[in-house]
């Protein structure tokens, strides 16, 4: 049994500057690679054969790339399969896998390449069993991953288009269902200004993402700890530590500042810098006021101990503050001779059981620790999370490319001057579409929110 | 002690709107049939609404015709005043409906029932179901099979299928203000045994509630205080067999007016005395039909609420208050009424009511409306948790279908959602979780802009013509139409007007822009302003079609782009429904499951992949396992 679409997906996990590959298979993956590939031509080569070329797509040249070609069935899913090997830094491989996407291929579903391969007959009977585990484990980790990765305000702002587009879709239902109590005259013009609206919002979302920001807003995280305790340097030694995206960007208010840190592909927004920096000043007492208004919104906390200074109240006064957070504690300093070990720690303050991970900010002794464990903590470790990151920001775009399409529609169908009732299909598709970026279905939104809303009946 | 024992082969359980459309169709199938009521008075009677039709409910009517049933023929012969509501908007939001003389709609489907041969007639209250284990004990079928039903003076009736339509009947009860009656709709006698016979069959029920505004005498109204509502003025008949001409009556006039604050502010104090809110009634309640006193409550802002007043019957002083249901006490009911212009003075024939009434869970049935779990017993309309006339017969159709396919040992009818709304407000039963009466709305249908009145019989009538239900005269013509409608589109899409300044006179006067170079019929037909009908003058050669014909030309050529992208849709919604699942598919043997979805899959025991997908809880990585593992034991 065939598929009849083709799917795309990153075969490889991300490994720094080494290669990526993006796997294409379906009856349309060479075609589709062939339109992208500039100094090769795929249409007549033979199965299994490589070759070189560049990637080009909506005239900007995305990246130098060597692409191996399986003609249906002598390939992994018994498809025509195609994979394209590029650079491995997570920008080459999103820009390839969006343009193939943008081409007419499907981002694969989790563990979809094996489901083919088996569907196909490709592998034995007795596999199945390992594919249907697969399929489960993977869909869960994107679905968790994709979900933690997009918070705060951006989950905010498309919860509020979608509200939108829910509540004139269920205008125009309830006055279709109840003509004699609602009255569509004058709401096609209405709604051209609202879909106009959420146009806009999710060009200036795609904007974002296409400035090289992930649409991610990645692990909200809040350094805390006493004076001296080595804030500072960490916050340094984490900003120099990869040669990795580092952004300024100024906060709301004027002595809030935030800073980027990508560690190995899993995104640290380190809140309230300003609130650290100001700490190192001895003259302050705590001084960690304004770290301590961030907390709320923290989704982590890294709770920084002087490892060479006995523990003082002030570390216990901290401590009492994180309760039902997620909290990494971090013996800084463990170059100096150490007053503070794992277990005094464990037996001294009120928190019990988390993570706490030896580190040296001068040296840099423990930072590999330091992010294994952030990755365990938030991702359970046992999948790559990296490539996950970059897959779950093609599909948000791909989505939002999606809503932009259907609300063109909308209007198309406005100015066409289309009866109302041609409008709900693509408003709901958009609203659809939207919600697959929130991990949100639409059930039996519209029929609540008519009747939520609107008086209905007789 | 001896007592009455009779045998049939089909046993329908109510006349109301299903059981009428059941029990005709195994009759009309040539199966012996046996129609019980607690009332002969009460066949096809209309306890609610005076009218038939309405948005979607109108696209169930037309459904229920083309599949060979009986209610668009009978409010054809019975209607005072029709409407074909949405008319501005697109042709699949065009609803028809018609204001009904209650009682000639109850008589004249009374005389189709007593004229049908294999039908009979029977006044009495059935109290129990009889069952029997499955004989066969092969694991393949249903657990049990149902046997017959036993009446409450003892009788005893065998047979092979039994439909219950039982509607709102069961341990009903009436409520307004302090005042309890346990009997059904307008006093008559509940079916007060037949509950606890279907819990002891290990079949789950549920308590809802609907309610019904008072009737006004209308001799008591100042009709000159209200705005009137006069009905179209060509009329559309609902029966694709019902010739139009033949219809086209002298109408009698419905009315409007509104509450206003006063009104609101009676009901607001005295809202503890109304059993909604004092929390008397149990059962749920429909969120588009809410009583006055839930709209107050739930719209404050909301100023006023339109009454529209309709007349009961050409022989009946009786006026019905639409919009303006009540549980409240008597002497409320009167003040609220006598607040709204023209009823100062207005005097109560009936009062204003809830009603409590147990139903099934419908989520035991498959989609053929049979119970999962018991062979041969079937259940249809109010009992199966919906509400409305419509929804009633349309169900009441299915069950008799598929009652005599079994009997038949015939291939049973399941409409899908891309086929019909009957297909939609089935599957939502049988596979959503029910909270509340399931009314259909047409934002439900999903596939809408191909489910419309106008083309009911070019989706269904093959159907009805397959079972047996439609004569072959009434199908060979729906084929002949849809002969000339796909014949007629190609034409229009190959004949080119030029641009001639006749051509051009004749598009200004339609307020359309002349042609600057050649365009084909079918084009100028996708102009907003024009239509098929419009641009007849530019079209010499144009064959003489029907009207019928005409408008689906017009439909389908002026819509093309949004009903192909549909049909996509359709063929991606069907591939799934495609997938079968078998009947006792064993999940526990299936690794890798969610629990979640484990329990659910078990619980709803869906017939397709397609239905899985609609079960909340399950989600598609579980839809793929799932297909992984039938596909690996496909082969074995």
């Amino acid at each position: 049994m065939m598929e009849r679409d083709t799917i795309a997906a990153i075969a490889t996990g991300f490994i720094p500057s080494g290669i990526g590959i993006i796997r294409i298979s379906g009856p349309q993956a060479i075609e589709i690679a062939d339109g992208l590939l500039e100094g090769a031509d795929l249409s007549n080569a033979p199965s299994h054969t490589i070759h070189y070329g560049m990637i080009r797509s909506n005239g900007e040249l995305i990246d130098e790339v060597l692409v191996a070609l399986m003609r249906s069935s002598r390939s992994y899913t018994t498809e025509d399969t195609v994979e394209i090997d590029c650079h491995g830094s997570p920008l080459a491989m999103q820009k390839v896998l969006e343009a193939v996407c943008q081409s007419g291929a499907r981002l694969a579903e989790p563990g979809e390449f094996t489901k083919r391969a088996f569907l196909n007959g490709r592998i034995d009977l007795t596999e199945a069993e390992s594919v249907m585990d697969l399929i489960q484990a993977k869909t869960e980790y994107a679905r968790k991953s994709s979900l933690q990765i997009l918070r705060g305000s951006m989950k905010e702002k498309i919860s509020t288009l979608r509200k939108t587009l829910l509540n004139r879709s269920a205008y125009i239902e309830a006055a279709l269902d109840d003509p004699e109590h609602y009255d569509l005259s004058g709401f096609p013009e209405l709604l051209r200004t609202d879909v106009l609206t959420v146009q806009d919002e999710i060009d200036r979302i795609l904007e974002t993402a296409e400035n090289g920001r992930l649409l991610s807003e990645g692990i909200r995280t809040v350094i805390l700890g006493k004076p001296n305790v080595g804030k500072s340097s960490l916050l340094n030694r984490l900003l120099g530590e990869e040669r990795a995206i580092v952004t300024d960007i100024a906060g709301t208010t004027r002595d809030t500042l935030e800073e980027q840190v990508m560690l190995d592909g899993i995104l640290l927004k380190i809140i309230d810098t300003a609130g650290i920096q100001n700490t190192e000043d001895p003259v302050e007492k705590i001084g960690v006021e304004k770290a301590f208004d961030c907390i709320p919104d923290a989704d982590l906390v890294l709770f920084v101990v002087d490892a060479s200074r006995p523990l003082s109240p002030e570390d216990q006064q901290i401590s009492s503050l994180l309760k039902d957070k997620t909290v990494l504690i971090l013996l800084n300093k463990s170059d100096l001779s150490a007053e503070v070990t794992k277990e005094t720690l464990e037996k001294e303050i009120s928190l019990t059981g988390l993570p706490i991970v030896s580190i040296s900010s001068k040296t840099g002794d423990g930072f590999d620790q330091l992010k294994t464990t952030i990755s365990d903590v938030f991702f359970h470790g046992n999948i790559s999370f990296n490539d996950e990151l970059v897959v779950t920001n093609v599909r948000q775009k791909e989505s939002l490319r999606k809503t932009k399409e259907s609300l063109s529609r909308v209007l198309e169908s406005i100015d066409a001057g289309m009866p109302e009732d041609f409008y709900s299909v693509d408003l709901i598709d958009a609203y659809a579409e939207l919600g697959r970026i929130i991990g949100e279905k639409v059930e039996e939104d519209l029929i609540n929110e008519i009747f939520a809303e609107f008086c209905m009946g007789k | 002690m001896p007592f009455v024992e009779e045998s049939y082969d089909v046993i329908v359980i109510g006349a109301g709107h299903a059981g009428c459309e059941a029990a005709l169709a195994t009759a009309r199938l040539g199966l012996s049939t046996i129609i019980f009521t607690v009332s002969i008075d009460s066949i096809a009677m209309m306890p609610c609404n005076p009218n038939i039709g309405g948005t979607s409910k109108g696209h169930l009517v037309r459904e229920v015709d083309a599949l060979g049933g009986q209610m668009g023929i009978n409010i054809d012969q019975t209607f005072i005043q029709s409407k074909m509501l949405n008319k501005s908007k697109g042709p699949a939001v065009h609803s028809l409906r018609a204001q009904a003389d209650k009682a000639a709609y109850s008589m004249r489907m009374r005389e189709t029932l007593q004229r049908t041969d294999n039908l009979t007639i029977r006044q009495a209250e059935v109290a129990e179901i009889m069952t029997e284990n499955d004989k066969d004990g092969d694991g393949r079928h249903a657990k049990k099979r149902i046997v017959g039903v036993r009446t409450f003076s003892g009788a005893i009736y065998h047979a092979k299928a039994v439909i219950l339509c039982s509607g709102v009947y069961l341990n009903a009860r009436c409520l307004y203000g302090d005042t309890i009656n346990e009997t059904g709709p307008n006093g008559l006698q509940a079916a007060t045994h037949l509950s606890q016979s279907l819990i002891d069959n290990e079949i789950e029920l549920y308590r809802f509630k609907t309610g019904t505004p008072a009737r006004i005498d209308r001799r008591s109204i100042d009709f000159s205080k209200l705005e009137k509502q006069s009905g179209d003025e060509r009329i559309c008949p609902f029966s694709f067999s019902t010739d139009p001409d033949e219809v086209q009556i002298d109408q009698v006039s419905c009315y409007l007016t509104y509450t206003n604050e006063e009104t609101h502010r009676i009901i607001r104090e005295n809202l503890d005395r109304s059993p909604m809110y004092s929390g008397v009634i149990e059962g749920t309640g429909p969120r588009y039909c809410p009583s006055i006193e839930d709209k107050v409550v739930h719209f404050p802002d909301k100023e006023r609420h339109q009454i529209f007043v309709e007349p009961e019957g050409l022989h009946t002083n009786e006026m019905y208050l639409s919009g303006m249901s009540s549980s409240m006490p008597e002497d409320v009911q009167y003040q609220m009424y006598r607040t709204l212009p023209g009823f100062e003075h207005a005097v109560i024939v009936r009062n204003a009511y809830a009603i409590e009434y147990d139903c099934i869970n419908p989520n035991q049935l498959k989609a053929t409306l049979e119970f999962k779990d018991i062979t041969g017993f079937f259940s249809a309309g109010q009992s199966n948790g919906s509400s409305g006339y419509e929804e009633a017969a349309a169900q009441g159709i299915l069950a008799g279908i598929n009652a005599a396919m079994l009997i038949k040992e015939e291939e049973p009818l399941v409409i899908d959602r891309s086929e019909g709304y009957l297909g939609v407000l089935v599957d939502d039963l049988v596979t959503k979780v029910t909270t509340e009466p399931y009314r259909m709305m047409t934002s439900r249908a999903e596939y809408r802009l191909l489910l419309r009145q106008d083309n009911a019989d070019l989706r269904l009538s093959k159907y009805g013509y397959r079972v047996g239900l439609l004569s072959k005269e009434r199908y060979d013509h729906v084929c002949e139409k849809e002969r000339l409608i796909k014949k007629e589109i190609e034409r229009i899409r190959t004949v080119t007007v030029g641009s001639s300044e006749q051509v051009s006179l004749c598009l200004s006067s339609l307020g359309s822009v002349p042609l600057t170079h050649g365009m084909s019929l079918a084009e100028l037909i996708r102009r907003p302003e024009l239509t098929y009908q419009s641009i007849a003058p530019l079209d010499p050669d144009r064959p003489i079609l029907s009207d019928e014909v005409q408008e689906q030309v017009n439909i389908a050529v002026k819509y093309e782009g949004y009903i192909e992208r549909q049909i996509k849709q359709v063929e991606e919604f069907k591939r799934l429904e495609k997938k079968k699942i078998p009947e006792n598919f064993d999940y526990d043997t299936v690794p890798s499951l969610r629990i979640e979805a484990r329990q659910k899959l078990k619980q709803f025991r869906p017939a397709s992949i397609g239905q899985a997908s609609r079960i909340s809880g399950v989600s598609p990585a579980d839809l793929t396992v799932l297909l992984v593992f039938m596909e690996a034991n496909h082969g074995k």
